[in-house]
């Protein structure tokens, strides 16, 4: 007769790895954490109001019932980014610019600055919002110059960029940074 | 009828639960390697607002957090205006700078230039102190910021 050997018993394993478990499912905050990255002026400079052209100008208010304001008219949040589209593409004088060439809108995207005002009571999500879409609309430009002169998307060769760190990429980030430099100012806030 | 007498004393077989532990663990590595431990206890309001057009963080040591909001119902004591966090107590602006020299002088000196600033702030505040705190941070060229938001639709973003 053979006789079977003792086997360990598990049963407590079970709770001790949902102890374990617990544990984590607590003290997790999976989110990875993401956001606008910004760069702002260095202290002191202000913009040089004299040589701006106004047609290159984009004046976007926020006034602190966090209604968008774009030059003195009410618009909504959706229509921004199209907005700022055209307004940066507008190109009149620049020659891969896909925009109507409007003789009120900015003449190349290196000289298209968007001011962005804001008020002290100017809710934080609105603010955010706002920026949201202009990156965004900067981000579509890009997007499609880098389609046009390199076959592959401005956002893809960035995570190329973070992978491999490669002076070729980077030279073609910086190419296409040229075309549409992001020049968003923001103004002292008003009382 | 004795013939089936024996099947109705039988007990049922048992589930076997030798299989639980291994689902557990599986769970909980999957919740080790995804897990990210809170920096700081945050003594803020801190809902985030939405935003897609974000990049990703990385390199988390040299992200240095501000956090923005009204204070926690735990904390209600300091009141219901908007306060800064930095590291684990309330401050005022004027430790902003301070802050941030710290934080800078903690660094090995050629990753300084790769110092960013997440401001993490609660979407019901208001610009006023945001601006104070990016005005400091100005003054003290701590120029890369970064507005830390949740992943989400910006048409959804409603108070």
């Amino acid at each position: 007769m053979r006789r079977s050997r003792p086997s360990v018993n598990a049963g407590s394993m079970a709770d001790i790895a949902f102890l374990l478990l617990i544990f984590f499912l607590i003290t997790t905050t999976i989110q990875s954490e993401a956001g606008i990255n910004r760069k702002l002026p260095p202290p002191k400079d202000d913009i040089p109001e004299g040589f701006i052209l106004k047609r290159n100008l984009l004046v976007i208010e926020l006034n602190s019932k966090d209604e968008i304001m774009i030059n003195d008219t009410i618009r909504k949040l959706s229509e921004l980014k199209r907005i700022a589209m055209n307004f940066i593409d507008n190109g009149a004088d620049c020659n891969y610019c896909k925009g109507a060439k409007d003789a009120h809108m900015s003449i190349h995207p290196d000289k298209a600055i968007i001011s962005l005002r804001s008020n002290r009571d100017t809710g934080y999500d609105a603010y955010i919002n706002v920026q949201n879409e202009l990156v965004g609309a900067y981000r579509q430009l890009r997007n499609r110059e880098s389609m046009r002169l390199f076959n592959i998307s401005y956002d893809e060769l960035k995570l190329q960029y973070s992978k491999t760190g490669e002076i070729a990429i980077k030279n073609k980030l910086k190419t296409i940074q040229e075309m549409y430099p992001e020049k968003i100012s923001e103004a002292e806030l008003k009382q | 009828m004795g013939k089936f007498k024996q099947a109705v004393v039988r007990d049922l077989p048992e589930i076997s639960t030798a299989s639980l532990p291994d689902i557990v663990f599986m769970l909980l590595f999957f919740f080790m390697v995804a897990t990210v431990m809170r920096k700081h206890t945050v003594m803020v309001e801190n809902e985030l607002p939405v935003a897609d057009q974000t990049e990703k963080l990385e390199k988390k040591d040299l992200v240095m957090d501000i956090y923005v909001g009204k204070p926690s119902s735990r904390y209600k004591n300091i009141g219901n205006e908007a306060v800064i966090q930095l590291n684990d107590k309330i401050a005022t602006l004027e430790d902003v700078k301070p802050f941030i020299l710290e934080q800078r002088a903690a660094t090995r000196e050629q990753l300084v230039p790769f110092l960013i600033t997440s401001l993490k702030v609660d979407k019901t505040t208001n610009m006023g102190i945001v601006h104070d705190v990016k005005k400091e941070l100005r003054d003290v060229h701590a120029l890369k910021i970064n507005y830390t938001t949740r992943q989400g639709n910006v048409l959804t973003n409603n108070r």
